[in-house]
């Protein structure tokens, strides 16, 4: 059993908890990721880590409540244990070498993003990071974020907070008045991944990005995260999660997260009180 | 006298159109009479050539010697010596190519029905389990065995009796390996394999679940956490699929997948949170046990139709017997002499059909079956709205990746000596890791062989 210790709730629908589990606190790197399940009748369901604490023996997970195993962890408080939690695992982040990137997050997205950007800080390289959410109540991380770039923009789509736009836009923005990156690091929704791509592929910016396909096992054993890059089948869990964002086939990997949409809809029945909804 | 029928004794069954609607198990199990009259059937003849057939060398004749003379305690004990996990093995063993082959009685009549006695002889002793010996001292040698499928359940459990103190690394979240993941409840219950890994905890063994080897802890780390020799188990959990047109449509799955969506997280259970699509028309691709598995699930789901689809005949076809009679008589439908072509998809890119080429049958090839060959233009479309690719899987490569002075073969199985030793000092590995996907039964005796290459390893050292 895994103990939650902390419990911080960033948005209406974002949650940080931070879980005692020293074994994947002392190796985890940045772009890895746990499977938590959650008791004896839980999905299994992979979250990027998002932080760790090697000496408190902790690693932290934030996560959007969107369907009913994320729910659950969600209404989980200080004190109660998580019953499955396994990692690190996938492939971590290359970031050797890298001078100059450009970090790029969406919504809860910038959850995953933000350990990226503080390796990276950590390693003495210069980061800019665009960090992009609906409006300005969803905000995550903003302080974090600081902490670790030498730029930070935030955008909105409705213009209540930072700058008015997409992230691609403001991507764009910064590579036409000039601003040279080795990479960009693009992680969010899979059509904010996709456009990113389309900004940076006619311009030669190596784009790396990070997938979330629906998996079981994460070890490489049910094929269920298999995404098309380069014309091959990889799977995620353990050839990615981290892929060249100008080789993958996003469409398919959008029809494929859609794959349990209508189970998703009808099965809330561990949950009295949620409504049915689900964000995308 | 013995019992000269030429039949094996008929062993209770759910019928056919009920168990195709359930997932509990479909043999019933022998009672004692019933035992008693088929051990009746065995000659107990001086050669014994079933034993022969046996990869973990079950001496079958005094087992079932003990049978006929009432003596079920007796006879577990004689198989418990040889086979550590009899209640699944009497379940899963292909006994056809085996031991039952090798049987007297199968050159006039059917051969003694010994796969039915093993397994009534282990669920008797399960159900009449007297008190529990307390585990045996251990002489504080650690031994980490990665993997608790077949091959690690039966490396921890000889090497707990030998007096090794012995942990067995899990990556799922319970213990079992292909026997929890692979195998349907309604052809081995999954109490009977809790049953087994409760055993080897009573027995001394820590089982430790959410540890991927690899991952987690690398196999340097064990060594310097104390544990002098190290057994890899870790099966061939690599899905293969046949690199054709439409395999990421919705609807396309792995037998892997399928089967583990349905076993391990039981998704078929309403109170259970993994979610299963339950498809109407379904084409399992592939003629092994696997399939068979995925297509008697796909039927216990509510599928009108089920095909397996095999590109060479009924002759060739690698499933066990009775598993094929089994979804025979269940309705799963064979279309056998056919390769699929591509998987055709709809707007919404879900499966809507699988293109299909007859074959026919050429000339042996390396493996010693015909080779199957398309018969030009008989391309032909079968409506089916889910593909589960049943063609086999592959040692995982996450072991070897993360290990120094770990060698692989061509086919990315371990390479190992005659007593399962690896390239890398300390490290044995046997079962599927090693073979590439075979059977359970294969993979307890090369656990067990590596048993004893790992005692006599750190006997050697600690002179």
């Amino acid at each position: 059993m895994y103990e939650i210790v902390a419990k911080r709730q960033l948005n209406a629908t974002v949650t940080l908890l931070e879980v005692n589990a020293p074994l994947i606190a002392k190796k985890a790197l940045p772009g890895q990721f746990i499977i938590f399940r959650i008791d004896e009748k839980g999905e299994r369901v992979p979250l990027t880590i998002a932080d760790t604490d090697p000496e408190k023996g902790t690693v932290t997970i934030i996560f959007q409540l969107v369907g009913a195993s994320t729910k659950m962890l969600g209404a989980m408080e200080v004190g109660q244990s998580i019953q499955d939690f396994v990692g690190p695992l996938g492939v971590a982040s290359h970031l050797e070498g890298i001078r100059r990137a450009c970090v790029v997050g969406g919504g809860v997205g910038c959850a995953i993003a933000y350990p990226q950007a503080k390796a990276l800080h950590g390693m003495g390289a210069k980061v800019d990071i665009i960090a992009g959410f609906r409006s300005r109540d969803i905000v995550i991380l903003e302080e974090e974020m600081r902490a670790v770039s030498d730029h930070l923009f935030i955008t909105t789509d409705d213009g209540s907070y930072g700058e008015q736009g997409f992230v691609t836009n403001k991507l764009e923005s910064l590579l036409d008045a000039g601003n040279r990156y080795d990479i960009v690091i693009a992680i969010g929704p899979v059509v904010m991944m996709k456009f990113i791509c389309r900004v940076t592929q006619p311009r030669g910016i190596k784009t790396v990005v990070s997938l979330n396909p629906i998996m079981i096992d994460g070890t490489g054993m049910c094929g269920c995260c298999r995404v098309t890059v380069d014309g091959k089948m990889r799977f995620a869990c353990v050839d990615g999660p981290d892929f060249d964002g100008h080789l993958v086939d996003f469409d398919e990997l959008i029809s494929r997260n859609s794959n349990y949409k209508e189970e998703e809809l009808a099965h809330q029945c561990r949950l009295p009180g949620m409504g049915g909804e689900v964000h995308a | 006298m013995p019992n000269m029928s030429p039949r094996k004794v008929p062993i209770p069954e759910q019928p056919p159109q009920v168990r195709n609607k359930n997932f509990s198990e479909v043999s019933l199990g022998y009672t004692k009479e019933m035992a008693m009259e088929e051990a009746e059937r065995c000659l107990q003849c001086k050669h014994r050539p079933c034993v022969a057939g046996c990869p973990v060398n079950v001496q079958i004749p005094d087992f079932i010697g003990q049978v006929a003379r009432g003596d079920l305690e007796g006879a577990y004990q004689t198989i418990k010596s040889t086979n550590a996990l009899p209640a699944i093995c009497g379940r899963v063993c292909p006994q056809e190519s085996q031991c039952e082959q090798l049987c007297i009685r199968n050159r006039k009549g059917a051969p003694v029905g010994i796969g039915r006695l093993e397994r009534f002889v282990a669920d008797y002793h399960l159900q009449h389990e007297g008190e529990k010996s307390p585990p045996p001292p251990t002489g504080g040698h650690k031994v980490a065995v990665v993997g608790s499928g077949p091959a690690g359940l039966s490396c921890a459990g000889d090497l707990a009796a030998m007096g090794y103190q012995v942990t067995l690394f899990e990556a799922f979240h319970t213990a079992g390996g292909v026997l929890v993941y692979g195998i349907p409840e309604f052809r081995l219950p999954k109490a009977i394999v809790a049953r087994e890994i409760a055993a080897l905890s009573e027995a001394g063994v820590e089982v430790k679940t959410n540890s991927v080897i690899g991952k987690s802890s690398l196999v340097d780390e064990l060594f310097e956490m104390g544990y002098e020799a190290i057994f890899i188990g870790s099966g061939a959990g690599l899905p293969t699929f046949m690199g054709i047109e439409g395999e990421s449509l919705l609807g396309v799955y792995s037998a892997n997948e399928y089967l583990t969506r349905i076993n391990l997280m039981r998704a078929y259970d309403e109170g259970f949170d993994t979610p299963l699509r339950r498809h109407k028309r379904v084409a399992v691709v592939g003629g092994g046990n696997v399939a068979m598995d995925a297509a008697r699930s796909a039927k216990r789901l509510g599928a009108d139709k089920v095909y397996i689809v095999y590109r060479r005949s009924m002759t060739e076809l690698p499933a066990r017997q009775e598993e094929v009679h089994h979804a025979q008589e269940e309705g799963v439908e064979f279309l056998l002499l056919n390769n699929p072509v591509r998987i055709i998809g709809d707007e919404n890119k879900a499966v809507t059909a699988m293109e299909c080429v007859r074959m026919d049958l050429g000339e042996p090839d390396a493996s010693g079956r015909r080779r199957p060959v398309e018969i030009e233009g008989s391309n032909f479309r079968l409506e089916v709205d889910s593909v589960i690719m049943a063609i086999g899987t592959s040692p995982n490569p996450l072991l070897h990746r993360t290990t120094p002075g770990l060698e692989v073969n061509k086919r990315g199985c371990l390479v190992v000596d005659d007593g399962m030793a690896t390239t890398r000092e300390g490290v044995f590995a046997g079962g599927d890791a090693v073979t590439g996907a075979a059977t359970v039964i294969l993979a307890m005796g090369a656990g067990k062989t590596a048993a004893a290459s790992i005692d006599a390893y750190i006997k050697e050292k600690k002179r």
